[in-house]
This record gives structure tokens, sequence and C-alpha cells, in this order.
């Protein structure tokens, strides 16, 4: 990393408030349809409080999910991976629910699960599962055929078939699958806060989903905006988290979605 | 098809000599094998050469069990064991796994088989294809000749009897090929050696005995043996006829002619 990296983000962010400013000066936009940058910052301010409370609950519904769409995930993809029959039985399941669309589902989990996190929480992981299943799934089928070959040659005669067949998937074709894993996590990372938020708003008592809801109802949009920032922040910062961790753990490999593949290019 | 007489054998040492016999194999709707017999001499280095796609990797593949074998394919080994678990393979990527270092790609095979990891015997093979103080460096870090030599510590590691080599120096630079010939002459001494080549002089320069594979189905040639202990020099004169007679074997019976 050198400085010019440090200092993108903040001219960035530095640009868009200036746009925005730039949008509410030029049109003369009345404050209860779009709140210039300073009315935002004030209101951020005055109701941190409460902010800070609704905000505690959306994360932890963020985080739950992707811990739990994640596992789901790599099971799913593990499952489908191990047993031939399980990919002809499997794939269309996971596939139809995806075209089932997650707001139309939204109503129904609630109904069931409840108003409070654990609907949520569900929302996030059916979000979050299948980016997670796609891309774990397609590493663990490309395994370079070569490393598959020599550790066949290592293990023949050694054990059972059925012996060989796990030390192959869990000794090498897990392990080579990993980066695409990684780069299924950091989509599912991207999507993770729609999941808790349209939870919230279609019922819910808490969150920051519920608190832009009420916002919205009694014409308090800088209080809208305010939480809405707050979910951005937070989602660009569990982003950014996430690909440092990753890149730590697997330092053999960054994929095209990692911003390091664009760093390392620079240096 | 034992064609060696044990007078004029240049074999160094007495390893387990492997007797296949091939009844049919084809690939993609062609006829690769039919009724093939071949010897690969005990203890010693026998190449296989012949122009691509004729058969010599798929040959390979098959001893090393990587290809399933049609019933009445026969693999006998002299010592009456079974060849299956007793074979070393090395292709001509190194295959090393990037999440692993040198020493434990070159422990793989242990690891995979839950063996202990013998870290001493791979340090001292490490070692020996000169890269000693490599050991904890991720194969990112190595050169295209040093990662081979690693796949070339990584495959005595196994310590088989019987090592199959499909074109293992072909990817790297005249320099580093020639280095890690005379490395792996020296030590895969003793063993039972089968190495698949496209390239006439590496045979001349490994090989002790040495087969052309020609034509659809494959058919295999007397093969030839060139006298004198391995690494041969590429400077040796006595072996200007046998590269003659290897390259006419290839010319003539591809139709290609040099």
């Amino acid at each position: 990393m050198n400085w010019q990296s440090y200092l993108r983000w903040p001219i960035v962010l530095a640009g868009l408030l200036a746009v925005w400013q730039l949008i509410v000066t030029a049109t003369g936009v009345p404050h209860y349809i779009l709140p210039a940058p300073h009315r935002v910052a004030a209101t951020l301010v005055e109701r941190w409080p409460l902010i800070v409370d609704h905000a505690g609950v959306t994360i932890a519904e963020i985080v739950l999910g992707l811990v739990f769409g994640t596992l789901l995930g790599v099971v799913g993809a593990l499952t489908v991976a191990a047993f031939r029959p399980a990919r002809r039985w499997l794939l269309p399941i996971l596939v139809a629910s995806q075209a089932v669309p997650v707001f139309a589902l939204a109503p129904i989990l609630v109904l069931w699960i409840g108003y409070g996190m654990a609907s949520k929480v569900v929302m996030a992981m059916l979000i979050i599962f299948f980016p997670v299943t796609a891309a774990f799934l397609d590493g663990l089928r490309r395994t370079e055929s070569g490393w598959i070959d020599l550790a066949q040659t290592m293990t023949a005669g050694h054990g059972s078939a059925w012996r060989q067949t796990a030390i192959l998937l869990f000794r090498i074709r897990v392990p080579a699958a990993l980066p695409a894993l990684a780069s299924g996590i950091r989509v599912a990372a991207a999507v993770a806060p729609i999941g808790a938020v349209v939870g919230e708003w279609v019922g819910s008592s808490a969150g920051l989903g519920f608190l832009m809801l009420q916002a919205n109802g009694r014409m308090q949009i800088d209080l809208m905006f305010a939480a809405l920032l707050v979910l951005a922040v937070f989602g660009v910062l569990l982003w950014f988290t996430l690909d440092a961790l990753l890149r730590r753990l697997l330092p053999w490999q960054t994929d095209s979605f990692s911003l390091d593949a664009e760093t390392d290019n620079a240096q | 098809m034992n064609e060696h007489d044990p007078a004029t054998t240049n074999l160094p040492g007495d390893g387990i000599t492997v007797d296949l016999h091939v009844v049919r194999h084809s690939l993609g709707g062609r006829v690769l094998f039919e009724a093939l017999d071949m010897s690969v001499a005990g203890g010693a280095v026998t190449c296989l050469l012949g122009p691509s796609g004729v058969g010599k990797s798929t040959l390979l593949r098959l001893l090393a069990g990587l290809a399933p074998p049609e019933p009445g394919d026969r693999f006998v080994c002299s010592d009456g064991g079974p060849l299956t678990g007793r074979v070393a393979y090395m292709d001509q990527r190194d295959l090393l796994l990037p999440w692993l270092d040198v020493l434990g790609n070159v422990t793989l095979g242990r690891r995979l088989r839950g063996e202990p990891r013998a870290i001493d015997r791979a340090r001292r093979l490490i070692g020996q294809v000169g890269l000693a103080g490599r050991e904890h460096d991720p194969p990112s870090a190595l050169s295209g000749g040093m990662r081979q030599r690693a796949a070339l510590a990584r495959t005595l590691m196994e310590d088989r009897p019987i090592v199959l080599m499909d074109e293992p120096f072909s990817m790297l630079d005249a320099l580093n090929r020639y280095r890690l010939q005379a490395m792996a002459a020296e030590l895969l001494g003793g063993r039972t050696v089968l190495l698949v080549t496209h390239d006439p002089s590496e045979a001349l320069r490994l090989g002790h005995r040495i087969h052309v594979m020609t034509g659809e189905p494959a058919r295999l040639d007397q093969a030839l043996s060139p006298p004198g202990p391995t690494p041969r020099e590429p400077t040796d004169q006595s072996l200007v006829p046998f590269q003659r007679e290897l390259m006419a074997r290839l010319g003539m019976r591809t139709g290609g002619g040099s």
C-alpha cells in the first residue's frame, strides 16, 4: 500500500459530499426531500444514542447472518461436491431458492419466526448462502487435475477408496478452493445488509431499517439519511475488515474481487 | 517382450522390472494401444520417445493407476509384489501446492497418508537438490528451476522403487534442464524409472534403455542401449550414432524426416 491508496478513500468521500452539497444548493430542494450534508451530520450527533441502539441490532443481524449463511453455504457446497447424487437433487433446490425473491419471503419469515432478530438473521442467511455455495462449489470442482493425480499416486493402496476420497477432498480440493470461497464471502459481505434491512422493513421493533421507516413516517428525513449513512459506513468497514482478514489467511492467492489485486499491480 | 541380453547389459542395478501388457486402450475414439507389450528394466532408466499424441503419457498414467485399466491389462512386477502403492509420479508441471511451504510440499505424501513426516530426511533431500535454507519459502517465492527441484525432492521423498516421469524437465530453460538431469540421474540411481520425453538428447543423457513409440495403435521398437554411465555428456562423441538412429526412427515413421 502506498500513500495514494490511503488517500483515495477520503478523497472519494469528500467528492461525494461536495456533489451532494452542490445538488442541494443548485436545485434548492427542500430539506424534507433531500437534507444537506451538514443537517445530516447535526442529526447524527444529536440522535447518536438512538442511532447506536438501533445500529447494534442491525449489525448483530448482519454478522450473525453472515456467519450462519457462510456455514450453510460451506456445508451445502461440500455436500454437493462430496456426493454425486446430491448434485442432481440439491442443485435445482439451490437455484430455485434464489428464483424466489427474498422480498416476497420476508413477510412469511416474519409470520413464522416473529418480529425479533431471528427472522432478519434468516433473511440475511438466505441472501448470503447462495453466493457462498456457488463460489465454493465452483472452486471445489475446478481443482488443478495434476494435484489430484499426484495425491492419488501418493495415497494409492493406503486405506479404503472412501478414505482416499476423503483425503483428496479435505487435504487437496478444499484448500485449493479456499480462494474461491473467499470471493464468495466477499460478495456475501456486500449483500448481507440487504437481507437484514429488508427484514426490518417488513416487520420489526428495532434496527436501522425500522428507524428509517419510522423517520420516514414522521418526515424526519435527516434522521433517515443519518441511519442510512451509518449503515453504509458499517457495510464498507465490514467488507474491508473481511477482505483484509481473508488476504491474511490466504496469502497465496488474491482474486480479482479483492482490492489487493489492484494494489499489487501498483507496487 | 524382454529384449535385453544379460551378457551386454549396461544396467546399473537390480530393481523391480515391470512387464506390462495392454490389451486395448482408446481415447476419444482413437485406438492408442492394441496388444502392447513392454518391459521396464529394473533399476534402470527407460526413456520413452515418440511424437506427441502417440500415447506416451497415457501409458504412464496407466502404470501410475491414474487411468482405469481394461480387463486383461497386466502389470507384473518381477518381485511378485503389486504395482499399486509402489509408484512415485513426477509431472512436467511442478504441482507444488501453493498453500504449503517447500518442506510441506516435499513431505506431502507422508502427510496425506498420515505417516510421520520424517523431517530430517526431507531436509537432507531438499539440501541435495540445492534448496537448503528455502524449506519455509512458499512455492511462489521460487524460480521455475527451483520449483521443479522441489518437485524432484518430493518425488524422492516418496522413496518408491518405481518412478514415473512425464517430461519432467520440459518446462525448464536449457541450463536448468541440464542441471536437473544430472541431479535426477544421481538421485534416482537404483530405482526403476520410466521417463517420457520428446527430446532425443535427454533420452541419450539419462536412458539406459530408449524406446521409440510410433503409430496408431502405438508400437514400440527394439530398445536402444547407449553405453556408459549416466548422466552422459551431450558432447560425448560415441552418442552421435545413437542420436542419428533415434532421429531416423522418429523421423521415418512419422513421415517427417530431418
